[in-house]
């Protein structure tokens, strides 16, 4: 169980000094789990489907993500800091955030499933390209 | 009874250390998960949204500020960096259906990501709204720490814009499982995506509940938009918020 949780942490660690030498425009965690996925693809390679991902890091990771709701809550909390400035613009800032919100899914899984049946279609009726570009894939 | 300057000496040690806090966040996570359980897991019944405000009703009724709490809540709080790199796992096992939906991923993130910037501000701004909110609120459906650094970026309140990011992943959390049933939606790829674009890593933890796959998809959602809306704020927000330059703070 160390060893799994050694390696996230590496991850996010060497996420973060790349991040900050490059100057890129993410966080260091999301740099980390691009690394960890790397890591994964080359640990992979030619092994059964069960043994890819090493036991100790699934483990570890899905006990993470199944309590994911729990690492949410102390920044939830800092919502007690602001409630002076939440009544003055409650209402206009619940409003903004719930339609806003609402649209950006909407439109994002609409747009999600209109394009994997454009590309069904497509491949049904290009079988050669669809075969070329599985072969790049 | 213990004599009273007792336990006034016992709550003095209790609330300025970091076992009291840390124990209440836990405690209220399992209490939150208990009645989300009993509700069968119900969208409204959110477990970030029933932990947060008993925890939130106890540090006022104590007078207790977020800075100490925060002192103990952190140790929860800096398993967010480890779990973020941790949503490598789910998508390496889902590899193969990441690869083949490829094309509608990066469609669904290029429209989806500008939906979610542009119309908060858009909104918040028509209904006169100070453009320093504005810069706070624009980043909301990022994840965290983009989201906090973006506002810093465009003259916005980080500590503000950590705020409405809960709150639009409460949200998100909350309505995405009776939208997509009412929109008659099964393709779980899809679902997750949608939640992790628009509701980041709480939309995440939903759709972990839901469904593993669409755990996955949401997870890969959450890095891309983060990504996404890094790139693009700052082409888009100065001009954007410029229009509602006029829109004066009061507090």
């Amino acid at each position: 169980m160390i060893i799994a949780i050694t390696a996230l942490l590496c991850c996010q660690l060497i996420g973060e000094v790349v991040v900050r030498a490059l100057g890129l425009p993410l966080p260091g965690p999301v740099a980390g789990m691009g690394l960890m996925f790397a890591y994964l693809v080359i640990h992979g390679r030619g092994l059964p489907e069960e043994e890819r991902v090493p036991k100790k890091i699934g483990l570890v990771a899905d006990a993470l993500l199944r309590n994911l709701s729990l690492l949410f809550i102390p920044a939830a909390v800092g919502i007690v800091q602001y409630f002076g400035l939440l009544a003055r613009y409650g209402w206009t800032i619940a409003i903004s955030i719930v339609v806003s919100t609402t649209a950006a899914m909407l439109v994002t899984v609409l747009i999600f499933r209109v394009g994997a049946r454009w590309q069904t279609h497509y491949r049904r009726h290009h079988p050669a390209h669809a075969a070329a570009d599985e072969a790049q894939s | 009874m213990m004599p009273p300057h007792r336990a006034a000496d016992l709550w003095v040690y209790l609330s300025t250390n970091p076992l009291l806090w840390l124990t209440s966040v836990l405690v209220a996570y399992l209490l939150a998960e208990w009645v989300a359980d009993k509700a069968h897991r119900h969208p409204l019944a959110n477990t970030v949204a029933l932990a947060a405000i008993p925890l939130s009703l106890l540090l006022m009724l104590t007078g207790t500020s977020y800075q100490t709490f925060f002192d103990g809540a952190q140790f929860v709080h800096f398993l967010l960096g480890p779990a973020t790199v941790a949503l490598a796992i789910p998508l390496y096992r889902n590899i193969g259906r990441v690869r083949a939906m490829l094309l509608p991923m990066t469609c669904a993130l290029l429209v989806g990501s500008l939906t979610a910037m542009v119309s908060v501000v858009l909104i918040a701004g028509l209904m006169g709204v100070p453009v320093a909110i504005l810069a706070s609120l624009a980043p909301k459906s990022a994840t965290t720490p983009i989201a906090m650094s973006l506002a810093a970026a465009n003259g916005g309140l980080p500590a503000l814009t950590a705020v409405f990011v809960m709150l639009t992943g409460i949200f998100g959390a909350v309505v995405v499982t009776p939208m997509m049933n009412a929109l008659g939606i099964r393709d779980f790829a899809a679902r997750g995506f949608a939640a992790g674009l628009a509701a980041h890593g709480i939309g995440t933890a939903r759709a972990f509940q839901v469904d593993p796959t669409a755990g996955a998809f949401a997870g890969i959602a959450l890095g891309l938009n983060g990504a996404m809306t890094a790139i693009v704020a700052p082409v888009i927000l100065p001009p954007l918020l410029h229009l509602f330059a006029g829109n004066a703070l009061t507090l």
